[in-house]
């Protein structure tokens, strides 16, 4: 398959065909990370620029490791050793960064929409890496592809995705990409938590967790946001951990074979048990691994496309 | 009365071609186009040319004194002149507030320096001191000098029974108010409406009730009191709803909307465009609809542009943190005839939406084309397309939605008391 977006702002931009191709691509790339040397002149000469201005030490590392096995040039640009803290504007960042012409950049931004700003002023691939609450189509690639190796398929699962949905882009990209390849979406969280307006969403919502265990194959935790009860969307962390949080007894619902996503970094004992982070069920070190090899295969691929 | 000075022959008026004849900078006479004769007047020929009588804008932000980056006196009242507005009323948020008639004084004679020949200019005063929702400001003082309203627009008052003395001491002053209703706290921080697309954005969104609630209270409110309450920028079907409940209640409350309420949707901030973030934000189509029924039926009482002019640079930002505001008043007639044009709103409401109710609810002069009435009137070619480009625009400000778009119908020329200034 020949590929030509430049840009990869939302998993809504892929087709299942190429959903599908950016997974044979990544367990391609995962064969070499299992090997002794872990490293490829697939991308010697390229330079990609992680341009992190929210801080996320895994995402960031992730596509570094990416990068870096692809023998590809990173250069890190945060938030705390750029201009930017000198209030420097976003539109005067890509303007250096355009300047530095890199093959590509990728981008964390606190702001919705921050993503498409920068790719519709720059000339090379912009992958986001998560802006605001808007999306994060690497995790939800890589959530994909580590449930679908472990399933052969998602055709007929139902999956419930759990938690602080309203702020969350894993959230959005997610349930467009589970429903596209062939899941049922399942939200459960306080209605506080939840987006007011559904109706274009491809889920159903299933106010109480217990309700919502039923059935399901996999559970994605999503990480609370601990002020969230300062901004007066909680009563406290307990509250939210004995009605919300996940703990074995779901597991005992939903039935031993289910099995437990979580984005990272985790907070213990809120939205997740810690007995259950480290069980058998839980595919949470298996995201980690499948994310580098995604954005192996996404770099690979944004960076060497046909231009049109 | 003497014999005309200026003589507009042949122009289009209700289906009809007209003569009209000025003197002394008033109307003298409307009249079915004929050959008469006028000896020394000037003649001018608006052959294919409808004529209009010059506009009123109840809601502007002209951003001087204190934000001449965005917008000054100057080329706000140009657009405005050549928007086809004889009046125009600026809203109090400038730097240092419009909060005491030194200001409005200085307004008013830097006005008349630099636009000597119009459009007219009418301040709003602030309703409290620096605009902070904390004291009165001293309303007959700002009347005396020459503020027409008052009005909190910018920073909404967030205590209720503050607002309630507000609108108390100016009834005093015979002034009305002007109320931009939003719940302080239902939309706080929120740049666009709370629906599908907020919700697939991912943006902080303030729901339609956020307008709605606080136009109820400001209904019972005037009730309560005996008094009026004009409702700014009104956005959405909620709110229409308790406007129409509350004039047929006999509240004496009046009503404005805004061009991009009847002409555009949430929608338009799908891309994350900040030309499409306003305050309110954009609603759907079924309020689009409702608003569009409301001026129709006169729900809704007249039109405004909500001119706010912003610098490029604030706007090309992250759509989270761009200032809200749309640059309006080169555009909003244009905008507004295409109602007119397909059909969807019929002239007179148009001519009332813009002249006849916002000159009587806040008592400037309005030309009717009866004798005695200013000579403030347009030739205005509906034929002409012209493409939005921000760049010819006489505001400074070029933030518009509309950019590229073709709109039909355009100012020819603008006539204030007589005199062309266009
Ligand atoms: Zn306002």
């Amino acid at each position: 398959m020949e590929w030509r977006h430049k840009d990869l702002l939302d998993v809504t931009q892929l087709s299942l065909d190429e959903v599908r191709h950016v997974f044979e691509t990544a367990t391609y790339f995962q064969e070499i990370n299992s090997r002794p040397v872990k490293k490829v002149p697939t991308l010697k000469g390229h330079s990609v620029v992680l341009f992190f201005a929210e801080p996320s030490t895994r995402t960031k590392t992730s596509f570094d490791m990416a990068g870096k096995r692809l023998s590809c040039d990173t250069f890190s640009l945060a938030k705390s050793s750029s201009s930017l803290t000198k209030g420097e504007s976003l539109k005067d960042t890509v303007l250096t960064l355009q300047a530095m012409n890199p093959d590509g950049i990728v981008i964390r931004h606190q702001a919705s929409g921050a993503a498409k700003f920068i790719a519709d002023r720059l000339d090379c691939s912009v992958i986001n890496a998560g802006d605001g609450r808007h999306a994060h189509p690497t995790q939800a690639l890589l959530d994909s592809l580590t449930l679908t190796q472990e399933w052969g398929s998602l055709e007929g699962k139902t999956i419930l995705i759990l938690g602080d949905i309203a702020h969350s882009r894993v959230a959005r990209s997610n349930s467009y990409l589970l429903t596209l390849l062939g899941a049922k979406v399942r939200l459960c969280g306080p209605r506080t938590l939840l987006p007011r307006y559904l109706k274009d969403w491809p889920v159903e919502v299933v106010p109480d967790l217990d309700e919502a265990m039923k059935g399901v194959d996999a559970v994605m935790c999503l990480r609370l946001q601990l002020e969230r009860q300062h901004d007066g969307l909680l009563p406290d962390l307990r509250e939210y951990s004995k009605y919300y949080g996940l703990g074995p007894r779901h597991l005992d619902i939903a039935g031993k074979d289910v099995k437990i996503l979580h984005p990272g970094p985790l907070n213990r004992g809120v939205e997740i048990c810690s007995e259950l982070a480290d069980s058998a069920s839980s595919l949470i070190l298996d995201q980690v691994a499948s994310g580098v090899a995604i954005r192996m295969a996404l770099l690979f691929l944004y960076l060497t496309r046909k231009n049109q | 009365m003497s014999n005309p000075e200026l003589v507009i022959r042949n122009a289009q008026w209700k289906g009809g071609k007209v003569d009209l004849l000025v003197s002394e900078g008033k109307v003298l006479d409307l009249i079915h186009t004929s050959d008469a004769a006028y000896e020394g007047a000037v003649e001018i020929a608006a052959d294919g040319l409808n004529l209009l009588p010059g506009l009123t804008d109840v809601h502007t932000h002209l951003r001087e004194p204190g934000f001449e980056y965005k917008e000054d006196l100057e080329s706000g009242l140009s657009a405005a002149a050549h928007g086809g507005f004889s009046n125009i009323m600026c809203m109090a948020n400038t730097s240092p507030v419009n909060d005491n008639g030194v200001i409005t004084d200085q307004m008013l004679s830097r006005a008349a320096k630099v636009m000597p020949d119009g459009p007219r200019l009418f301040p709003i005063g602030a309703l409290t001191k620096k605009l902070e929702g904390k004291e009165l400001s001293p309303m007959h003082e700002l009347a005396e000098s020459g503020c027409v309203a008052f009005s909190n627009d910018g920073v909404p008052v967030k205590n209720t029974e503050l607002f309630r003395r507000a609108v108390e001491y100016a009834s005093d002053t015979g002034l009305p108010v002007i109320d931009h209703c939003e719940d302080p706290y239902l939309g706080l921080g929120a740049g666009m409406n709370e629906g599908p697309t907020s919700s697939r954005n991912g943006l902080a969104a303030q729901p339609d009730i956020a307008e709605a609630s606080q136009v109820a209270r400001d209904i019972l409110l005037a009730e309560y009191l005996g008094t009026s309450i004009h409702l700014a920028h009104i956005s959405c079907k909620k709110s229409v709803d308790l406007i129409r409940w509350g004039k047929e209640r006999g509240v004496k409350i009046t009503a404005e909307t805004c061009p991009h309420y009847l002409l555009l949707t949430e929608e338009s901030a799908m891309d994350y465009s900040s030309m499409a973030k306003v305050n309110p934000p954009l609603r759907t189509i079924e309020d689009v609809h409702a608003i569009m029924d409301a001026v129709s039926d006169g729900t809704v009482d007249m039109f405004a542009t909500d001119h706010a002019p912003h610098a490029a640079y604030e706007k090309e930002v992250e759509f989270v943190i761009a200032p809200c505001g749309i640059s309006g008043l080169d555009t909003a007639l244009s905008l507004t005839w295409s109602l007119v044009s397909s059909g969807e709103l019929d002239f007179d409401t148009f001519i009332k939406a813009w002249t006849v109710n916002p000159c009587a609810t806040f008592g400037l002069p309005v030309n009717t084309f009866s004798k005695g009435d200013p000579a403030d009137f347009l030739l205005f070619d509906a034929q002409q397309e012209w493409v939005v480009e921000p760049g010819t625009m006489y505001s400074k400000g070029k933030n518009t939605p509309f950019a590229g778009e073709t709109l039909k119908g355009r100012v020819v020329s603008h006539f204030l008391g007589g005199k062309k200034i266009v």
